[in-house]
């Protein structure tokens, strides 16, 4: 983890998201995606929070070594102070933070699902397991044709991909979850990977246990530092004996978490029925093995 | 003049007046490479509780105007596993720590007490009576001078070190509930715990925070803290305080030592920069050497009566 004086290289506008690409080569080169930045907002303290994003690209190598980009949409105050600033204007920000995606060793068909503003951390993902051998397939949703992000890129990447929009303005018509069985049958998927809001994340989840599928999934849980200080972007995860759970800080013990140890019944419940610890116990569950 | 940050709250020593906030320095590791620990006044830790806690349900912090409003409810290992895995990786040589004390009941506070008062490299306690009561069903410990009395004194009577209790800012009378935790032998006093707040999504029409309820931090809370540190350190003078709400600069620092205070926590501000505490100290060292000024203790009995004259 390092801290920087970031120059802005470029912002730029994609549709309904802001991309902001950044001189920080100390935490470029240590970059893995799955990992966030945090970065530090104005100073007259009317809104200071650091505000936390999934690094979508970090440049080792080439004309773009020792950069990094972000990718976000609209929020509240500090994302559109964000959203203004110019190339030539600096940044404070503290990363790598987090848990990165683990890749797997000996599988080769990995399947990403993107939904929102997951595609960020997905799409830098993709590249990497490329660039380690791997077949990538993926599934794209947002709402609106407007905010998917930089679909051309999905399309780089993978050998299939299918875009899926709440109003059908770009692929299909519907969710993520509603293609995701078809897609994963055509393509074989040894190993899902995804990113985005949390009941997306749950149902993909249901979709993973029913098939025995591996997985990891990178959340978004509102953070106060993001540095693993304040305990408030806890997320219930299962411990591996299955005796119980424990509220881990979704900046240090994740993002990235196996979704089969969320205890998603507490995390991302179901109608308005918040369930308590089962008295029997947790299932133990298998861990990242491939 | 040289000017030095050194302070002596009656005997307890700090390198520097600027402490690190209760629930704001993490469990020893995750800022290592942003802070010197070194050059920290102190570090108080999360609250301890007797058995583990989960905490409050998410989402657990959102953001109002230069404010940070959160609930994180005490969630902790519980004190045998403070003891045996979080207080080793934050004692050094050097960095005071301070523990905060919690409970739901007096029994829970003296449990903790009793574990943690003799643990090595722990410099002082500090009980956080702003948490709800629930053996006599208030809102908070501090509600009523006399239960805060109670427990504060029982966890200084218990422990061999000195002992701060922290007290939030709105009570009936903060002064009397101040004065009555003196008398029941506490050392101190930590002034001012959170302020309890909410706010509203008012697209989703949902609290802003999971439990609804929460706390205020930041600079939003300041002048509330101010005017605490001023109120309590007008009638117990040789009793030391230490202002905590809203301080991000070393001018912040030294506004909450002309009101009264002795030395300085910093919470939120170190969760958006972990060195701030190092930088809060090096500002008022300035500010120090600016207005001719040997140390922060001089500070204190420097404020001018309020203006008079206008309308009455």
């Amino acid at each position: 983890m390092r801290r920087a004086r970031a120059e802005i290289l470029s912002a730029r506008r994609l549709g309904a998201f802001h991309s902001l690409t950044l001189v920080a080569p100390e935490i470029a080169e240590r970059a893995r995606p799955g990992q966030f930045v945090a970065i530090g907002m104005p100073e007259d303290r009317s809104f200071f929070l650091r505000r936390h994003f999934f690094i979508h690209q970090a440049s080792k190598r080439g004309g773009w070594a020792g950069t990094l980009e972000i990718g976000f949409g609209r929020g509240g105050p500090g994302t559109e102070w964000l959203a203004s600033r110019r190339a030539h204007g600096f940044l404070d920000v503290i990363g790598p933070l987090g848990k990165p995606f683990a890749y797997p060793r000996r599988l080769t068909n990995c399947f990403l699902v993107a939904d929102g503003h997951g595609a960020a951390p997905l799409y830098f993902l993709g590249q990497e397991l490329r660039s380690r051998g791997k077949r990538v397939d993926m599934l794209v949703g947002a709402p609106s044709l407007e905010e998917v992000f930089k679909p051309i890129e999905a399309k780089r990447l993978s050998q299939t991909v299918a875009f899926v929009t709440s109003d059908g303005s770009l692929g299909e018509r519907g969710a993520v979850v509603d293609l995701l069985p078809e897609m994963l049958d055509r393509s074989g998927a040894e190993v899902l990977y995804a990113a985005g809001p949390r009941e997306t994340l749950r149902s993909i989840a249901d979709v993973c246990r029913a098939r025995r599928l591996p997985a990891q999934v990178a959340v978004e849980e509102r953070m106060g530092c993001g540095l693993g200080l304040c305990f408030t972007c806890v997320v219930p995860v299962i411990r591996k004996d299955g005796s119980g759970y424990d509220n881990l800080r979704a900046c240090v013990e994740g993002p990235v978490l196996n979704p089969e140890r969320i205890f998603w019944d507490r995390w991302a419940p179901v109608g308005k029925r918040s369930t308590p610890t089962p008295v029997e116990g947790f299932p133990v569950v298998r861990e990242w093995p491939e | 003049m040289k000017a030095t940050t050194a302070v002596d709250l009656n005997g307890l020593a700090f390198q520097s007046p600027v402490l690190v906030a209760s629930g704001c320095f993490g469990t020893g590791k995750e800022v290592s490479g942003i802070v010197d620990p070194g050059k920290l006044g102190g570090v108080v830790t999360r609250t301890i509780t007797a058995l583990p806690r989960r905490g409050a349900p998410g989402p657990r912090v959102g953001e109002t105007i230069s404010g940070m409003l959160y609930c994180v409810g005490w969630q902790n290992p519980g004190v045998e596993a403070f003891l045996d895995e979080e207080l080793p990786r934050l004692a050094r040589p050097g960095l005071p720590i301070v523990v905060s004390v919690g409970g739901a009941s007096l029994e829970e506070f003296v449990r903790v007490t009793g574990a943690v008062g003799r643990a090595p490299g722990v410099a002082a306690l500090e009980v956080a009576l702003g948490g709800p009561d629930e053996e006599l069903g208030l809102e908070a410990f501090a509600a009523r001078p006399e239960r805060a009395a109670e427990v504060a004194g029982a966890v200084a009577r218990l422990a061999p070190l000195p002992v701060f209790a922290k007290l939030p800012a709105l009570v009936a009378d903060l002064a009397e509930t101040a004065r009555a935790c003196v008398r029941a032998g506490v050392h101190g006093l930590t002034l001012v715990d959170a302020v309890p707040a909410m706010a509203v999504d008012i697209d989703a029409m949902r609290p802003l925070l999971g439990g609804a309820t929460g706390y205020l931090s930041g600079p939003a809370i300041r002048p509330i803290a101010v005017r605490a540190v001023y109120e309590v350190a007008r009638v117990l003078p040789g009793v030391p305080i230490i202002g905590v709400g809203g301080v991000v600069t070393g001018r912040d620092a030294a506004e909450m030592m002309l009101a009264g205070a002795w030395a300085v926590q910093v919470g939120t501000a170190a969760l958006v920069d972990p060195a701030a505490p190092v930088d809060i100290a090096q500002g008022l060292l300035a500010f120090l050497r600016e207005k001719g000024l040997a140390s922060p203790a001089d500070l204190r009995g420097l404020l001018r009566t309020a203006r008079g004259g206008g309308v009455g």
